[in-house]
């Protein structure tokens, strides 16, 4: 009796401490999918998703409660990666999506206001007062934010434009199976 | 070793494959040049690298050899003007590409002089520094002529810094159909003896191999009889099979070297450069011509009249076409070889320097067969001269599991396409490599590009920030300004106000 008492007790703390120590030395700082998710996203928190940025859509992304389709700028190539990612599978026909879009000055309506330069979330328009705007095509993400702003609709979103560096093959249609 | 590996073993190397090559009667009609035509139209991507900058305005008169577009970045060629003319248009023609999408192109009228420009010859080459050589490469426009494009005069300084002992000269030519490089070699191997003697003082090389497969005799001949005042230049004859002309495959037939995987040549110690490259290289310095004109083969069972046409480059494909006669329209266009060529979607886009040959196929030679499934049968990984498995490669591409054909080595494929043509289930494999190669760098560019944005995200706030703080700053330098000011007026008044 005393010694089934002893070893079972025994047994307890020693279990007990063993999960007491790995809870310490594996202790997971914040959740590391919410991390990689967010490495995947466009990161300029241009907020079109509804969330507070990038890191915001992310965390929604790994608990679930924020479809994987939820980031235009990101568009299909994003979703396929969450999906591919968290091990979902999506119907890609749902999502709007016109490919990678960019923004574009039409340069003879452009007034040159400068108020879309200050909503740009990572500095892509290039201009200053009274002179006509233009966008950095490498810098701008698509998120949109300087559409609504321009007051003579010179800013429009355009598809990015394929070039000779960007074309890829494309994959062979599918034989046998 | 066994009776049966004896066997198997001595008939030259195990990888590759030996197509039908083809060669003749092209390769044995004489040179023939073509009378420049009207109009040349001169793309901007020529090369590997950044598309040159064009230099000349719509209108203006150029003579021949002047520079019409400058180099951009460090990886770029300059482009210069094949004839003298005026520049009648700058915009956009259908690019020398499978995609056949749009690229800038410079349009060149001719006035049929054909009046040189300024040029600058050097007698004695070998006086000049091995800077200067690559200064003067660099600046003629010279790229790889056997197909990559790369900017010679970067390889040059590559092989300099990564000290390359020996030279190895690719006269392989193994691509069927092709003879533009056998042409050189028989009608000038001493430009090509003398520029890649001046590319051995360019890079510091002690000795100079030249590998020419079997087939080609005449030019082998040639090659010997102009390298035999020289020691250190040897002319080596290798087994016809492709792709003997790769690089890896070459430098290990002629060196027993085998390059690493993710490695250049130069870390074994030798560079390779194509026969083609070693002539301009000759014309550059001792003459003085930018890289403006080339040999290609037109060859193919709809050409009337096959052989080596000299040409200048943007010259287009119907122009050639129309100078050597058709027999037949073709059923499919290709330029470069069959093996690796790009095929075509018309007849009137401009030959670049890399285009060794037009080939114009019959309805025969041009029939693709339905591909079917993959049997397994291994042929794939017998022909790749990679020693790669194409089959399980092509398999996880098709699945979408990118990943796991990098785990089969992707990297390495040279794309030669040795693998489809031996695939009995005719499986288009390369087409899949260089989709699956394609969309993973697109991937690894969209890394980059989040990486860049993310940076550019962080400058901006931290601008905003320090806006801010300046201007707190400013407000209260003025603040304190006026309340010094205010406090000298009280000051001045209370003073006033005391007596």
């Amino acid at each position: 009796m005393l010694i089934a008492i002893l070893s079972l007790t025994l047994l307890g703390s020693l279990l007990g401490l063993g999960l007491g120590v790995a809870a310490k030395k594996f202790h997971v700082e914040g959740d590391p999918l919410t991390a990689e998710i967010e490495a995947l996203m466009p990161g300029s928190n241009c907020g079109q998703c509804g969330f507070p940025g990038c890191p915001g859509a992310a965390a929604a992304i790994a608990d679930g409660s924020a479809p994987v389709t939820v980031c235009p700028p990101g568009g299909k190539a994003l979703a396929q990666a969450l999906a591919a990612k968290l091990g979902i599978s999506i119907d890609l026909g749902e999502v709007a999506d016109q490919g990678p879009q960019i923004a574009a000055v039409a340069e003879e309506i452009c007034i040159g206001c400068c108020r879309c330069i200050k909503v740009c979330p990572t500095d892509a328009i290039l201009g200053a007062a009274k002179q006509i705007h233009n966008v950095i095509r490498e810098a701008c993400t698509g998120c949109g934010n300087c559409i609504d702003r321009c007051p003579t609709e010179a800013m429009t979103m355009q598809p990015v434009p394929v070039t000779l560096q960007h074309w890829i093959w494309p994959k062979p249609e599918m034989v046998g199976a | 070793m066994g009776i049966l590996d004896r066997f198997f073993k001595s008939h030259g190397p195990d990888w590759g494959v030996h197509p039908d090559d083809h060669k003749r009667p092209a390769a044995d009609a004489p040179l023939r040049t073509l009378p420049v035509p009207e109009k040349l139209y001169i793309p901007m991507q020529q090369h590997v690298g950044g598309p040159a900058r064009p230099v000349v305005l719509v209108g203006q008169a150029v003579l021949k050899g002047q520079l019409l577009a400058e180099a951009q970045g460090n990886i770029s060629a300059p482009i210069h003007a094949p004839t003298s003319g005026r520049v009648v248009a700058i915009g956009e023609i259908t690019a020398p590409h499978p995609s056949g999408l749009a690229q800038l192109a410079i349009t060149l009228a001719s006035d049929g002089n054909d009046t040189w420009g300024e040029r600058q010859p050097v007698v004695d080459p070998f006086s000049l520094s091995p800077a200067e050589i690559a200064k003067r490469t660099a600046a003629a426009g010279v790229v790889g002529l056997g197909g990559a494009t790369f900017p010679s005069a970067v390889k040059f300084n590559l092989g300099k810094r990564l000290k390359v002992s020996t030279l190895i000269v690719n006269g392989g030519e193994c691509e069927p159909y092709l003879s533009s490089d056998d042409c050189l070699m028989r009608y000038r191997a001493s430009e090509v003896v003398d520029g890649l003697r001046i590319i051995m003082h360019a890079i510091g090389a002690g000795d100079a191999l030249v590998g020419i497969e079997e087939n080609k005799p005449e030019a082998i001949a040639a090659m010997k009889l102009a390298a035999e005042p020289f020691g250190n230049v040897r002319i080596c004859p290798v087994p016809a099979r492709y792709p003997m002309g790769s690089d890896k495959q070459l430098i290990q037939t002629l060196t027993g070297k085998e390059v690493p995987a993710d490695a250049r040549a130069a870390e074994v110690g030798v560079l390779v450069h194509n026969v083609s490259t070693c002539a301009a290289v000759h014309r550059a310095l001792r003459l003085g011509e930018p890289l403006i004109e080339r040999i290609v083969t037109v060859n193919g069972g709809a050409v009337a009249t096959p052989g080596n046409v000299f040409a200048p480059l943007g010259a287009r494909v119907a122009d050639l076409l129309g100078f050597t006669g058709l027999t037949q329209e073709p059923a499919r266009l290709i330029l470069g070889g069959p093996m690796m060529g790009t095929l075509l979607p018309h007849a009137t886009i401009p030959i670049v320097k890399g285009a060794s040959g037009i080939l114009a196929f019959d309805a025969r030679e041009a029939r693709v067969p339905e591909a079917g499934a993959c049997i397994r049968c291994g042929s794939c990984t017998r022909a790749c001269p990679m020693g790669l498995l194409p089959l399980e490669m092509a398999n996880h591409i098709r699945a979408g599991d990118l990943e796991g054909a990098l785990r089969y080595e992707l990297s390495d494929c040279i794309a030669c396409g040795c693998c489809a043509y031996v695939c009995p289930a005719h499986i288009p494999l390369v087409q899949y490599f260089s989709h699956a190669k394609g969309e993973l760098s697109a991937r690894e560019r969209s890394k980059l590009r989040n990486a860049a944005t993310r940076r550019l995200v962080e400058q901006r706030l931290a601008r905003l920030e320090r806006e801010t703080r300046e201007k707190a700053a400013a407000a209260a330098k003025r603040k304190a300004e006026r309340d010094a000011a205010k406090a000298r007026a009280a000051g001045t008044s209370v003073t006033e106000a005391s007596p």
